[in-house]
């Protein structure tokens, strides 16, 4: 990705769906936002019409729900309950298999078939959620095969958020809400007297090229304002803030602070937050045998420092409580990730807030532990 | 093992619906695969012909309710190396076991015409309260995949990947959309050992608790959230009150929550 600045172009909304059709035509899978269930999730889409038109959401901690506005917005909501994650970091994934021949050990060397995803209407939070994933599985000398391979092929295209979420706290984090790098076509949708079209700024070559193909004029001034408007906006409606100044430092002093117990009365150790998080990048490994022909896998699963397995080793788990499994949690998103990987591991998409059964807020969480520190 | 090389197992039943047995016999595809290396020797719901012990694997299904029983389950564990216990009746007590929580003899005299007759322990225990148990395996009904997980580890002579985190891990992992944030749908999945695949929240439903408490448990955090959201106390004692009843966590729960009941009308 070559640090291109090319001027900004304009799409009609009516245009959309070339876009679509050229990533299709250069053989990307079109993963997008669709209204399923009741909630906007990432998903496969075939085309402009399964965008969630007229569609938002309302999210707070523990709580969810979709609402119809009637609006032609395509893109008026805040994050989908889960990331991108799955289809870079797939929750469930075949490592290997073997089998038993005439008495020898045989891998199957069959080779894993590489999605080639483009995501359509990744906010500037994932943005920076897939940045930090690149430097846990790429960039961290130890490559993930799997992983790499996916991030490789994929295509993003962003969506500046035109919506600040209930949970939101981009802000805080530096992360957003407008799209600064990471992405191969960013784009804000821009719905006034001017009509409904997106403004499409290109930051790779892949997304030059794409966008060179398309019906797309140079931008007004006035498109470019109004969308620098847009993201103004959103970035003083967040729904949460986190004040960031020497926390990790803090967290890391106030590792018998007491009111890690005061969470863990409310704690369910359930790992939904580690699983929507962006950034939360764990899994164990387990071996499957097969009674019919004897073949072993290898397979590779989401886990979370939630769960007892996670910490265990012989003689037992090293975090038996969910006090020492909330503060592991907190701690590692807010302080260490810093010394492990050069940033925050939290990217404030509000995720772990709203998907929370019992509303568990690790803004609320961290602000506590600040207000009361006497370490 | 005797000479054929066959792992010897034998299926037993105690107090419970004969659907976990069933389990092994819906396992249609595989059960072919599973007799190459197993010899029933004892399984009254598949075939009349039975073969004494001892046997290498015992699975056992159902709760102790009777003072027989609790002499029968000794002698299947003294002819069985590995005894595992398989569905919610022989590792919690199962549905039978909400008679722990009233007084059983009340119950005979209202349906017996002889009540005399009945020979029924006040409280339905779970297997491992009488004899030593090797692996539990939850479940209302059991999960298939999970018994021929077990019995496949077995034979391979590996750890059985059987999971204790809760419902949502599975739940998150399958990306089923949430009934408890999305649409406020109480669920037990998050105080609910994993097993199912999370099959009721993919059909929008919340979990009932079938798999019985995760390794880690906060029923009081759970059940004060669904009060705050308007759930009343009945009804999360009778969602407590299930296959699971007295499994200790949910038991304390529910009596918790009825105590609770009382002090505030
Ligand atoms: S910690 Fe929470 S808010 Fe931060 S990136 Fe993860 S899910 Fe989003
Ligand atoms: S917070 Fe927990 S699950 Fe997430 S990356 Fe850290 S250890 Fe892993
Ligand atoms: S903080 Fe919330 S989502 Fe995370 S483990 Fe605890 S109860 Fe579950
Ligand atoms: S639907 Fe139930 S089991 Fe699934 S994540 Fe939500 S609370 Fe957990």
């Amino acid at each position: 990705m070559g640090a291109i600045v090319k001027k900004p172009r304009v799409l009609d909304a009516a245009a959309l769906g070339e876009l679509f059709e050229a990533l299709k035509a250069a053989g990307h899978t079109l993963i997008g936002p669709v209204p399923r269930d009741g909630a906007i999730q990432y998903q496969p889409i075939d085309g402009v019409a399964d965008l969630p038109a007229g569609w938002s959401d309302f999210q707070d901690k523990g709580r969810y729900r979709l609402n119809e506005t009637g609006e032609a917005s395509l893109f008026d909501y805040a994050s989908a309950p889960q990331s991108w994650k799955r289809y870079l970091h797939p929750p469930r994934l075949k490592l290997f298999s073997a089998r038993r021949e005439k008495g020898r050990i045989r891998f199957d060397d069959e080779a894993e078939p590489i999605p080639k995803y483009a995501f359509i209407g990744v906010r500037a939070c994932d943005l920076n959620a897939i940045a930090i994933q690149d430097r846990v599985f790429i960039g961290n000398g130890q490559i993930d095969p799997h992983y790499a391979a996916r991030r490789e092929r994929a295509f993003l295209v962003a969506v500046n958020c035109s919506r600040a979420g209930g949970t939101c706290f981009c802000t805080s984090m530096g992360t957003g809400p407008r799209a600064e790098t990471g992405y191969d076509i960013a784009l804000t949708e821009l719905i006034d007297d001017r009509g409904h079209r997106f403004l499409l700024e290109t930051g790779s070559d892949a997304g030059e090229s794409i966008a060179a193909g398309l019906d797309a004029a140079a931008a007004a001034p006035e498109d470019i304002d109004a969308a620098a408007a847009i993201s103004e906006r959103v970035a003083g409606n967040m729904g949460r803030s986190l004040d960031t100044e020497g926390l990790p430092e803090i967290l890391a002093k106030n590792l018998s602070h007491p009111h890690w117990d005061a969470v863990a009365e409310r704690c369910l150790a359930c790992s939904n937050c580690t699983m929507v998080c962006p950034s939360c990048f764990c899994t164990s490994v387990e071996d499957t045998t097969s009674l019919e022909d004897g073949t072993a896998e290898r397979w590779r699963d989401w886990d979370s420092c939630f769960s007892g397995r996670f910490s265990y080793v012989v003689g037992g788990q090293v975090r038996d409580s969910t006090r020492s499994r909330y503060r592991q949690w907190l701690t590692h998103k807010l302080s260490y990730w810093h010394e492990q990987f050069g940033s925050s591991g939290c990217v404030g998409c509000g995720r772990c807030i709203t998907w929370c059964p019992v509303g568990i807020d690790i803004t609320e969480e961290a602000a506590a532990i600040r207000a009361t520190d006497e370490a | 093992m005797p000479g054929n090389g066959k792992l010897r197992l034998a299926v037993w039943k105690f107090a419970s619906c004969d659907g976990c047995q069933l389990s092994l016999l819906n396992c249609e595809q595989e059960l072919l695969a599973l007799l190459e290396h197993v010899e029933i020797a004892y399984f009254l719901e598949a075939s009349r012909a039975t073969s004494r012990g001892p046997y290498d694997l015992s699975l056992v299904e159902g709760s102790i309710t009777t003072p027989h029983d609790a002499e029968r389950i000794h002698a299947i564990r003294r002819d069985s190396k590995l005894l595992v216990t398989i569905g919610a009746c022989a590792t919690a007590g199962g549905i039978q076991a909400l008679r722990n929580f009233r007084d059983v003899k009340a119950f005979t005299s209202i349906v017996y015409p002889n009540p005399d007759y009945i020979r029924s322990l006040r409280r339905s225990t779970p297997i491992r309260d009488h004899v030593e148990v090797d692996f539990e395996l939850r479940g209302c009904p059991i999960d298939k995949g999970q018994l021929l997980e077990v019995v496949g580890a077995l034979l391979a002579g590996r750890r059985p990947g059987i999971p204790t985190y809760s419902v949502c891990h599975e739940c998150k992992r399958a990306a089923n959309l949430c009934v408890m944030v999305a649409h406020g749908t109480p669920c037990l999945g998050p105080v609910t050992n994993a097993g199912c695949g999370a099959i009721c929240p993919a059909f929008t439903r919340g979990c009932y608790g079938c798999f019985g408490p995760a390794e880690k448990t906060n029923t009081a955090s759970l059940t004060n959230w669904l009060r705050d959201n308007g759930e009343n106390r009945k009804t999360l004692v009778r969602s407590f009150r299930s296959f699971n009843a007295d499994a200790e966590a949910f038991r304390k729960e529910s009596e918790a929550l009825e105590q609770a009941g009382k002090r505030h009308g």
